[in-house]
This record gives structure tokens, sequence and C-alpha cells, in this order.
């Protein structure tokens, strides 16, 4: 039994157009994902704008509602219990946002901020509050000096390392973590990640790492899942995923990533068009309008994830996998010139 | 390939509710014809500042230039008047900025907005304008019909966006583009299109650009020299390559090592202590305070540029100390 | 850490010292709005006047009401600075006496409104949908009619006295800043923070007190002080039209309306309680500008 299991998840958002219900748009933000996340591994979710990755970390965290689907936290489904159970459940997920400083209620001191969780779930005397506020901090290098400051007087890397001292306050055994170094600077970020992973290692987190970074996902997942406009296109462990993209998505989006090292300068590969509307999504594989390989029946059918070479690829080439271990990407790469 | 801007120990402070900012402490850097500068260092450090300061953006009385050239094509502009300074803007050196949205007017027409700018530098009908705006969508890669012309900034997509911001950009053939962080706002995808544009401006139009950026990867791509800067100042100025690779300045090395590619977590290197407090900062060369081979004469003087090879500059006692001047074989 | 009270002291002083620096510097902006000390200055000044009222005033009986037959309509003079009214009571003290009134009618007043106003405000904000619906609702109904007018009905009905003026205007100005605090709570529901607690398991109360109206203050305040006021205005309009204070009650607002007769010979009556009236409430209204450059710097003046 995995730590999390998510099952057909669908989130669907309606905007308003109109006077009448009818005139509304639907956003298919999340149609039909599905992964898992066992006990101490990091999933990382990539993809970019609009993909739909935020949107299911906050239905994992209860902040969405799903159309559809079913989310298991430690083999229960959280949809249906009744709200105090929930509340209970939820004490072992966590969440650290992207922005460090609109995550942190500005008027409140670092030890409230902290204690804030343990008020909620315990009865601590004053004293003891405060002595289990200390110990988170300095878990995150922070220390008594800043503990009745607030948030507007540090800087974005002691920010976030506030908010994950938050976020273990109740010791939880799963923390998504939404974009959590994209708003620091390169040192900075360096920091956090190496944090985030002692941590990991000290106390057994699992972490839903959403993210747009490639190279941040890189180095800190050990399985990892692309979304593009709402589905997953390719899931499988980060190594393998990275080394040989097996789905033509993951194929440009790894291309795409510039890489800091200008004598590997191979050129990077443009994928042409723009993302698509995630109101009107297009028929059949939803990356068929950009896929330098699309066949007709892309343009008719949805692919269904199939498992292929260890990991899961939703893609009408995935069949043509072969157990040399080339993947239907890199295949058709070879024969498809350059896009640029 | 002359020099076509020449940045020389520029200073500028500003003023802030809390005192006196030392924002730029002597910024040293050239553009060549034809070159792409990438110009990068992490937040704070005024790599905006400096390319705001080059168009004599900065809002004064708040900020102030109070020291050092800036030459472009030989002149100071320093010198310039205000009107002298419009007259440059959009026409011999011009910008793109981080988010296309906040840079279009939404209530014109893109298609209305180049003809402005046309319009106001090089005076014709507005028939020839429109020709001219045209040619400049084509050599972004939008659509050249009336159709894109005819579209507000809400109905284009990002990427598009930043595209139709170039082409206001070059419309009237400046030789000189400082793009500010041009591609943070857009997907990566997006972002690889947006910078292969570059590449191609350079090519077909000969533009030279500044390519203001945070983003190590964006400048090892597109650039062919990078200048490093760290509170204020360039420290190492050189070949991408050469600087990023085999870089002689101590930031630059513990920056590139910070970099999670193809790095695990654990094997991330950092950089102890934070940023300088630019109203209060560190005395002598800035970075010393962090520095590993810090020694007595960094708390005391400021490094100036010394040459250590073919167009690479770095400003460290340290790296005059390990072997000054000796020219490196130029990188392929 | 001790347990003597300069131990304690020290420790509060620890755990609050972002408010402490905070306050420190506020007040360091506030004072350079020369205007805004001013004002403070006048405000200090009319609550002493009134605090000291029965010593400072030269003629505390009549201050409070007592006739003086003799001494009617003297114009100034050494005895009477302000000279004396219908009744030969000294004006100076009436106006003496008369500043306790406004200090606790806007006082009482606005402490009720805001009772009353922002957690309502809170509530609609946040919670939105039928709740701010039906908030929402209700407050327009009262915004319908301009404030004054209601007032005016509210005291025609319960009777003219001064503790139904100040009900009357809580009655009528209350829907300001639930608007002002719904629409604030509306657009720090998405924040982050909100989120975080609503993920950590707080409760939806807990959240508007502890998240919510914290960071909706500084509008608040600023409104509250400019209100002020409004508000002393609006209670010695309504003694003007005789709907408020009562002689022989010393109400400025009700010394203006007897002096109002009189305007052209004996006009020291109504003129001097109606400057009272004027500085006061000029101080509250550029106090407010000054703490809005503080609380509230993005709206430039």
């Amino acid at each position: 039994m995995s730590l999390l299991e998510v099952d057909g998840l669908t989130v669907h958002f309606r905007i308003r157009r109109g006077l009448s219900r009818r005139s509304d748009d639907v956003v298919h933000a999340v149609d039909d994902v599905s992964f898992a996340i066992e006990e101490g591994e990091t999933l990382a979710l990539v993809g970019e704008s609009g993909c739909g990755k935020t949107t299911v970390a906050r239905a994992v965290l209860q902040l969405a509602q799903s159309a559809s689907g079913s989310i298991r936290f430690q083999g229960k489904g959280l949809a249906g219990m009744k709200p105090r159970e929930r509340r209970a459940a939820m004490r072992d997920i966590q969440v650290v946002f992207q922005d460090p400083y609109s995550s942190l209620s500005p008027r409140l001191t670092v030890h409230d901020l902290v204690a804030e969780p343990l008020r909620v779930h315990s009865h601590m005397r004053a004293r003891d509050l405060e002595r289990r506020v200390l110990s988170l901090l300095e878990m995150v290098g922070l220390g008594t000096q800043h503990l009745w400051r607030r948030p507007h007087e540090f800087s974005g890397g002691q920010c976030q390392r506030i908010a994950i001292a938050r976020a273990l306050a109740l010791e939880p055994k799963l923390v998504v973590l939404d974009e959590p170094t994209s708003a620091l600077d390169v040192s900075v970020q360096a920091r956090i990640l190496v944090l985030l992973d002692e941590l990991q290692e000290r106390l057994g987190l699992a972490y839903l790492f959403i993210a747009h970074d490639l190279a941040v996902v890189e180095s800190v997942s050990d399985s990892v899942a692309v979304m593009y406009l709402g589905q997953i296109a390719e899931r499988g462990p980060a190594g393998e995923v990275f080394d040989q993209p097996g789905h033509p998505y993951t194929v440009a989006l790894l291309g795409s990533v510039p890489s800091p090292d200008p004598e590997a300068r191979s050129g990077m590969r443009v994928l042409e068009g723009d993302v698509p509307s995630a109101i009107t999504p297009p028929p059949g594989c939803r990356f068929h309008p950009r896929c330098p390989f699309c066949m007709p029946i892309c343009e008719a059918e949805p692919p269904r994830p199939r498992m292929v070479g260890g990991r899961w690829i939703a893609c009408h080439l995935a069949d043509d996998f072969d157990l040399t271990g080339t993947t239907p990407g890199r295949a058709a790469e070879r024969t498809v010139p350059h896009a640029g | 390939m002359g020099e076509l801007l020449t940045v020389q120990d520029l200073k500028l402070e500003f003023r802030s509710m809390r005192g006196l900012v030392k924002a730029l402490d002597g910024v040293n850097l050239r553009v060549h014809e034809r070159e792409i500068l990438g110009l990068v260092g992490e937040s704070g450090c005024g790599k905006t500042v400096t390319g705001l300061a080059i168009l004599g953006l900065v809002q004064r009385p708040q900020a102030e230039i109070t020291g050092g050239e800036i030459r472009f094509r030989g002149e100071n502009l320093l010198e310039r008047s205000e009107t002298a300074m419009q007259r440059l803007r959009g026409r011999e050196i011009s910008m793109v900025f981080q988010d296309p949205l906040a840079s279009l007017n939404p209530v014109f027409q893109v298609g209305d907005q180049i003809v402005d700018v046309v319009r106001v530098h090089k005076g014709v009908s507005r028939k020839e304008a429109k020709e001219t705006a045209r040619r400049a969508l084509a050599a972004v890669g939008l659509p050249p019909q009336d159709e894109t012309l005819k579209r507000y900034p809400h109905q284009l997509s990002g990427g598009m966006r930043q595209r139709a911001c170039m082409a206001m950009a070059l419309a009237c053939g400046s030789p000189l583009l400082i793009a500010d962080e041009p591609t943070t706002a857009l997907d990566v995808t997006i972002q690889a299109q947006i910078l292969n544009l570059l590449l191609d401006l350079r090519e077909s139009l000969g533009v030279a650009q500044v390519l203001i950026t945070h983003n190590l990867g964006v400048a090892a791509q597109t650039c062919d020299r990078i200048a490093v800067m760290y509170a204020g100042t360039v420290v190492e100025e050189g070949p991408v390559a050469v600087v990023l690779k085999h870089s002689r300045h101590p930031y630059t090395v513990a920056l590139y090592e910070c970099l999670p590619h193809g790095r695990t977590a654990s094997e991330l290197k950092t950089i102890p202590g934070t940023v300088p407090d630019l109203i209060d900062p560190p005395s002598g060369c800035r970075f010393h305070p962090r520095c590993d081979h810090a020694f007595d004469a960094c708390a005391t003087a400021k490094p100036r540029p010394v040459q250590v090879g073919e167009r690479h500059w770095v400003s460290c006692f340290w790296a005059e100390q390990q072997g000054g001047t000796r020219p490196v074989e130029a990188e392929a | 850490m001790e347990a003597t009270a300069l131990g304690r002291f020290a420790d509060w002083r620890i755990r609050h010292r972002s408010s402490l620096e905070e306050a420190r510097y506020g007040t360091r902006v506030f004072f350079k709005d020369r205007l805004a000390v001013v004002g403070v200055v006048i405000i200090v000044l009319v609550i002493a006047v009134a605090v000291f009222a029965p010593w400072i005033a030269p003629y505390p009986g009549q201050g409070r009401g007592q006739s003086n037959l003799q001494a009617r309509f003297q114009g100034p003079s050494l005895h009477h600075p302000m000279g004396t009214d219908g009744e030969g009571r000294d004006v100076l003290s009436r106006v003496i006496f008369g500043a306790r009134i406004p200090l606790y009618i806007s006082f009482g007043v606005t402490v009720a409104i805001v009772l009353i106003g922002v957690p309502l405000g809170g509530i609609a904000g946040y919670f939105g949908g039928r709740i701010d619906e039906v908030i929402m609702r209700i407050t327009d109904i009262f915004l319908a009619f301009p404030s004054l007018i209601l007032a005016i009905a509210f005291v025609a009905f319960l009777g003219p006295s001064i503790r139904n003026v100040m009900i009357a205007i809580v009655v009528s100005w209350w829907p300001w800043y639930t608007r002002l605090v719904r629409g604030m709570a509306a657009s720090l529901r998405q924040r982050p923070y909100i989120e975080a607690a609503k993920t950590m398991g707080v409760g939806h109360l807990t959240i508007i007190r502890r998240h919510i109206l914290p960071n909706a203050f500084g509008p608040v305040i600023v409104q509250m002080t400019l209100d002020i006021g409004t508000v002393i205005l609006a209670a010695a309009g309504l003694s003007f039209i005789g709907l408020g204070a009562q002689p022989p009650t010393p109400e400025w607002g009700l010394m203006v309306a007897e002096g109002r007769e009189y305007i052209l010979q004996q006009w020291w009556m109504g003129t001097f309680p109606g400057l009272a009236i004027f500085f006061l409430v000029l101080a509250f209204n550029l106090v407010g500008d000054g703490l809005r450059d503080v609380l509230d710097p993005r709206s430039k003046r």
C-alpha cells in the first residue's frame, strides 16, 4: 500500500461567462491523473503553465474539489471522510508554497506562525510550545533571535525555512512542495534543496514536489510525472525518464532547457506553437498539434497510458518501444530532422 | 568587431527610506558589435539598474549616477541631454522587459503601438510606418498580416507578446538591444523559441544585445560573452565558456557549483553567508565576507578589473595573485 | 528567565520587539507630517480641557448650566473672554464643559460601529456565497438612505437625547465598515497564507480572527479617525436641529443653535462653540490623513 494513491483524478473549474450557468466555460484543469507516492519517496510533478500540476497538489490538499477519481492517503479515501476524520488525517499532509512571503501571515511573529498548527491540534502550555517551536526552527537553521520577528524582516530564503518549519510541526508523513524554490536565487535555492534533502533523510518524509524547473526536479526526485494540459504524458523513475525520455513532449521539454554548460551547445530543440487552451483542449491526444510525430490516430483517439519499460507513457507510439532500450520519442528522433 | 558600448566604472546611488543605497559600485563592461553579452547575477546585484542606467531611465532625483562613463559609439551618454536621450531610445538602443503584458498598452492594438514608435523616430507617413511594422513582425517570427497588427495585447499568448515587444524595439533598426529577463515569465518551451529568436536576430539583423538574466543556462546557450555581477559590481567578464567553465573569480565558481544541473541534492554546494545590505556594504571587495580565498587586502581595497585573457577581465585580488595577465587560449 | 517584574518586562519587550519597532518607525513617519502634528496637539488640548474642566473653567457652575440672569448678553471682556449667553452663563466655561460631549460620543459611537461592522464584513468577505449576499443586501438597505437622514429618522423615532443620537449614528454608519472590510477580506481570502491555515486545520472563524482581520486593520483605523470628525459633526448637527442634547446641556451644537437668533448682535454666543467644533473636526481629519500615510502608504494623496 502506497502512502498516497491518486487514481483517475479529474478536476474541473467553471468560469462565469454570462448570467446563466449554461454559458459558463469549463476548464479541464486535471483529467484522469493517476500516480502513487511511497513513504520516504519524492515524486515530482513537472510541466509548464496550465498543465494542472498545481491543481493536482491543491486537490491532494483538499483545497480543490475533485469532479471524479479518488485520493487515498494511508489506505483511506479522503473524499469520503467526515470533516473531523479528514481533519485528523490531514495532519499528516502539510504544504510549503511558492512565494515565501505571501504564504506567511504578515502580522504574525515567527513563533506564532510555526506554533499555529500545534495550537490547532494540541493543547500545549506556552513554555512547551515555545520549546517545540525553537527545536523546529533549529532543524531548519534558524534560532532564538528569529522567534519574535515578522516575515517582512527576513529574506526569501529564510521565509521559506520558516514555512518548512511550520510544515514539519505536526510531524507529517507527506509534504506537498509547490514550487518551493522558484522564487529564490540560485544560491539560496541550493541551500533550501540541501535542507529538504537532509530533512527527508532524518524524518523519513515523502515529498510531492511540484516544479517547472527540470534541473531542480532531476536533482531531487526519485520518480517524476510529466504533465501536459491536465494529463500525465509520462511517469516513471526520475533517472530513466531524464536519461531516456519516452513521450515526445518529454523529449521536447528536456531539449528546451538551456544547459549552463556552454560547451554542450547542441542548440535548443525548439517546440513550435503555444500551449492550447484548457477550456477547449485538442481532441485525441492533447499534444498532437505540436507533436513532430503526429499520426492520424493521434488526432482521433486519446492514447491510454501504457506500461512500457518500467514506466507509464501516454502515447500511441509507445507500442514501438523495443527492449533494446530505445524509446519511441528517441527512436523517431533519428528519422525527423532537428526542429530548429 | 569594434566596441559598441563601453560602461566604465559606473557608480549609482539611490535614496530609500532606510538610507542611501549604493546600488552600483563601479560597473565595467563592454559590448562589441553583433555580440550578445550576458549580464548575469542574482537578485539585487544591480543588473537591471545597469540596463536602465544605460538608457538613462533611472528615476531622478531618488536615483543618481555618481560616477563613471557610458560610451556608446564613442560618445558619453551621461553627457547627453534628456531630449537627445529620447532620440536615442528606441532608435539606437532599445529595451525589452520581463513582463510583456506590462510593457504593452492594453487599450491599443499592437500594430498601432509599433507604428507609433516608427513614426516618432522616422517621421514617415502612416502607410510607410505600417510597412515597417509588418517587416518588424516578420523579423520576430509573427505573421506580418494585418490580422496580427489589429490584435490587442491580451489576445496574444505570452510568447507572442514578447515577440511583439521585440518587434517594437527593433522596428527602427537599433544596433543594440537590452533585454531584461525577457524569458523569465515564459514557459521553458516558449523560452527556447525566444532565445533562438534572439540568436536569429543577431544573424539576420546584426543586432548586438545585452541579455540580463539570473539563469546561467540561458546565458550559456545564448551569449557570446558574459559579465557576472555581484552586489553592484561586475566581478568577471569574458567569453562565456571561459567564464563559466574556467572561471577565475570565486563567486562565479561558487555560483556555478550551486546549480542543480546534473547533481543530486546531496551534491549541491552552497555559498555561506547572505547577500550584503547595499546601504552598509562590506568594505573593500563586497564578496570578501563569503569568500573562501579572502585575505587582508580584500577587506581594505576594492579590486579593479585586470585582464586575464582574451577579452576576459576579473576583479579579484586572489585571481591576480594566482597569475594575472596570462592570456588564455581562445576557445572555439 | 527570572520571574521578577523587571525580567517579565524585558521578556515582554523581546516578544513584541517587532511591533515596538514598527510603532517607533510609524511614529517617526507620522510626526514628519506637520499638519498631523497640529491635529494631535489640538486633540490632546481638547482632551485635557475636557478632563480638567471643573478646575479650568472660570465659572464651573455656569458651565454646567446654572444661570446668572444679571449678566445676560455681555460681550467678550476680561471677566468673560467669550462673553455670556442669553441666560447669563459664561460662554467660555460652557465651551470647556462642552468638550466632554463630542469626545465620548465619538469614541463610543466609533467603537460600537467597529464592533458591529468589522466582524460582519470579515465574515461576508471570507465566506462569500450566500452568507456574503445576505449580509451585503442588509448593508445595502442601510446604505440606500443618506446616513444623516436615517439618523434623523431614528432620533425622531426614539426621542431627542444624546444617547439616542449615539444609537442613531451607530445604526446608520456601521454598513460602511462592513463594506470596507468585506472588500479586503474577499481579496485576502485568496492569499496563500490563508490556504496554508486551512491545510493546517485552522477553523474558519479563527482564520477570520487571526489572519484576515488583523491584516485588514490599517484602512479601518484610518477610516475610523476620519469618521470621528464626521460623527462629531453629525452629533452637533443633530443637536443643532434640536434632536440631540437638550438645554441646559453645554453641547456645542446646541449652543450654536441657541446663538443663531442673535448672530448679528451677540455674535459671540454661537461663534465660539462653532469654532470649537470646527477645530476639533479639523484636528481629527488632519490626524486621519497623517495616519493614512503611515498605515496605508499605497494611497498617494
